[in-house]
């Protein structure tokens, strides 16, 4: 039960970043746009949280911070930075029709990149006497829990021992799933994803719900790097301590089978699976296996993938443009 | 009853008209911009001259002999790797599993050094890894290709699971062999006998990687364009129901194209690992297996454009670390910058594909002279 009650906190806040993740991607993908960039966005969106706060934190020193400011910043940023990738790419597939894998792996090129660039040369490029970015005072106010979470025991530690960005995700997660299944705005989006020459002719800018649930999506999924580095890493940025969670991310898109409500209790699976490894005995001799068990998230997905193949459900599909861009003259 | 009628300023048409030269020029452009923009930012970040910033970019590619012979090695292991995708994205297969293809040819050949050392001569080490290597290269590429042909399962999505997979394979067996017992990392295999290193060529050991990627890059030029195979290849690419209506039995395409570009990747592998680095790393690929699908997808294809397409990209990226070294700034340097030309060139195509054409007046009230 102790290890248990462990694993669960652990297994979430590793969710978290791929649930924003996967809600973003969804999002994207369900206008038929399959953003590959997501990896590099969600390092767009923390590293630009991150040198938000770190000028914020330089500047008016540790004891002058404002929780609000101090929230609001990086969020801001954050949001910023990954809203600009979003234009990005979305003016380079639906304005300009380039390809979408490619544009999406030049943008993960990019991101990264970028995240790694500045996380490695922020202390230099400012000038600041700073021997690392550890934004621990930012990393507080994000982290901080209810004040009764600690007082509930057993229940508190699985439900409420979070940030709120935590709960943000979940709640993006829920919102983003009614709004596809029960509204008018989401039936449009679905159509436009479907087939972009049906809602074109019914009347549905195809171009206008292109740019905005793909830039949505991107804002969603740099949330999550700004949770992994503020939240779970403690507010230290450490170059590529990132990893593949977007791509783990994408892959989550099609555990859910596009659905962002099975997002949630999908992606802390995928959390726990990540970190499952930790917790499977394997005795010093055998630390290999450990590596065995980190491939199983991967090996799940693929298999879902292939199964959903298999089954060819109608409602398991992905949409049917995905991937392709309109071009209204085309036939 | 007056309904407003918004009439757009201007619309797009799809155009054909380009001459060759046109076409490259509007490329040239794009990466002249995207170069102009690239040395702003330098000159911003680090405080130097722009001019002197592609004094530095060139003297970090070219600066010495040795430099040089890097960057040529560098650009045959991301040509190779760029062609073998080639196959499969003529036939829009897209293969992003580049990396896990290349991962596993070198695992392979890392294996036949590892286990064999003291038991067989080197040669015939040698021979075990030309073997092993595109085979298991060839099995990577196999598993996405036979569930897209029998299932129609989505591809792109396949191939980077795989990537994944293959990673994790190779740190399982990082583990296993890892020299002192606990470091995590495998260090030079074979360091003292050289069993099973690739030998080298004319003297020199950057040449024989080179050598391989003229080889294929010739040898991918005539297959696909000049074979019954390639022309197969092309037909599905353009259009699956085609193919099948005049008799290609596509799932075999699929299959039998990317048995060949997965096992031209394991031989990426097995030259990074047999004859370049001598061990094997999770990372030894570096993320050419993505950089792959844009240096041929901006190569549009053709495998001898690739060479420039894919020197590009090696020009800047050994220039940019140089940069980042002399100015001590992060190594990720280069991959903005590499981010930025290729934004450049993938936003250039619209211009090559489409004309922009002001909407002409449809009913003109006044009747006035136009």
């Amino acid at each position: 039960m102790l290890g248990f009650l462990s694993f669960i906190p652990r297994a979430v806040g590793q969710g978290i970043p791929l649930l924003f993740g996967c809600t973003g991607e969804i999002v994207t993908e369900k206008s038929g746009n399959l953003n590959l960039g997501i990896p590099g966005v969600m390092y767009v969106g923390a590293i630009s949280g991150v040198i938000g706060s770190f000028f914020y934190e330089n500047k008016v020193g540790e004891n002058g911070m404002n929780g609000f400011l101090a929230i609001m910043i990086p969020l801001f940023c954050s949001l910023l930075g990954s809203f600009l990738m979003g234009l990005l790419y979305s003016f380079l597939t639906v304005t300009l029709r380039a390809n979408q894998n490619v544009t999406g792996l030049a943008m993960t090129t990019f991101g990264v990149g970028f995240g790694n660039f500045f996380g490695g040369s922020l202390i230099k490029l400012s000038n600041l006497d700073v021997p690392t970015i550890a934004l621990s005072k930012t990393s507080a106010y994000f982290s901080a829990t209810l004040p009764i979470a600690d007082k509930t025991g057993w229940f508190g530690k699985l439900f409420l021992s979070y940030g709120f960005l935590a709960y943000l995700g979940i709640i993006s997660a829920l919102v983003v799933a009614y709004i596809l299944k029960k509204t008018r705005v989401g039936l449009h989006l679905r159509a436009v994803g479907e087939s972009p020459t049906t809602a074109d002719a019914a009347g549905i800018d195809v171009t206008k719900y292109k740019y905005v649930s793909t830039i949505a999506g991107c804002m969603i999924a740099g949330l999550g790097g700004l949770y992994y580095v503020m939240d779970y890493a403690s507010g230290i940025w450490s170059n590529d301590a990132f990893g593949d969670r977007g791509w783990l991310a994408i892959a989550l898109v099609i555990f859910t089978i596009w659905k962002a409500d099975i997002g949630i209790l999908a992606s802390v699976l995928f959390g726990g699976l990540y970190i499952l490894y930790l917790y499977i005995p394997t005795g010093m001799a055998h630390m290999e296996l450990k590596e065995l068990y980190k491939m199983i998230p991967y090996v799940v997905t693929l298999i879902v993938l292939i199964i959903t193949s298999m089954r060819n459900r109608r409602e398991d599909q992905p949409p049917a443009s995905l991937g392709l861009n309109y071009f209204r003259e085309d036939r | 009853m007056k309904t407003k009628v918004r009439e757009p300023k201007f619309h797009l048409v799809k155009r054909d008209d380009l001459s060759r030269y046109q076409r490259v020029l509007i490329r040239l452009l794009s990466i002249v911009l995207a170069l102009i923009l690239c040395a702003t930012i330098t000159a911003i970040t680090t405080g130097i001259n722009p001019f002197e910033v592609f004094g530095s970019i060139v003297s970090g590619a070219f600066g010495t002999a040795r430099k040089t012979w890097i960057t040529l090695q560098d650009l045959s292991v991301l040509l190779l790797i760029a062609l073998a995708l080639t196959p499969a994205f003529t036939m829009k297969f897209w293969n992003i599993g580049g990396e896990g293809q290349v991962l596993v040819g070198g695992l392979a050949t890392a294996a036949c050094m590892i286990c064999f050392e003291q038991k067989l001569p080197s040669a015939v080490i040698i021979l075990l890894s030309v073997i092993a290597a595109p085979l298991a290269g060839a099995l990577w590429g196999f598993i996405p290709a036979i569930c897209k042909a029998k299932w129609n399962t989505n591809e792109t999505l396949m191939t980077l699971m795989m990537n994944y997979i293959a990673t994790q394979l190779v740190s399982y067996f990082i583990i296993i062999w890892e020299v002192p017992k606990g470091s995590g990392k495998i260090g030079i295999i074979n360091q003292n006998s050289h069993a099973g290193w690739m030998p080298q060529v004319f003297g020199s050991k950057y040449m024989l990687c080179i050598l391989v990627a003229l080889i294929t890059m010739v040898f991918l030029y005539f297959y696909i364009g000049y074979s019954k195979h390639g022309y197969e290849i092309q037909v599905v690419g353009e259009s699956e129901n085609t193919a099948r209506y005049v008799g290609i039995k596509v799932g075999k395409v699929i299959v039998r194209t990317m048995l060949l570009s997965g096992a031209l990747c394991g031989i990426a592998g097995m030259l990074l690992v047999g004859s370049i680095n001598h061990t094997i790393t999770t990372t030894i690929a570096g993320g050419q297996g993505f950089t792959g699908v844009l240096v041929a997808w901006m190569a549009k294809f053709n495998p001898f454009t690739m060479v420039l397409s894919a020197f590009l990209i090696v020009f800047m990226d050994r220039g940019a670390g140089e940069i980042a070294t002399q100015f001590g700034l992060n190594q990720s340097y280069a991959d903005i910058l590499t981010g930025i030309i290729l934004f450049f060139i993938i936003g250039c195509e619209f211009f090559i594909n489409y004309r922009i054409k002001r909407a002409e007046k449809h009913e003109n009230k006044e009747g006035s002279s136009c």
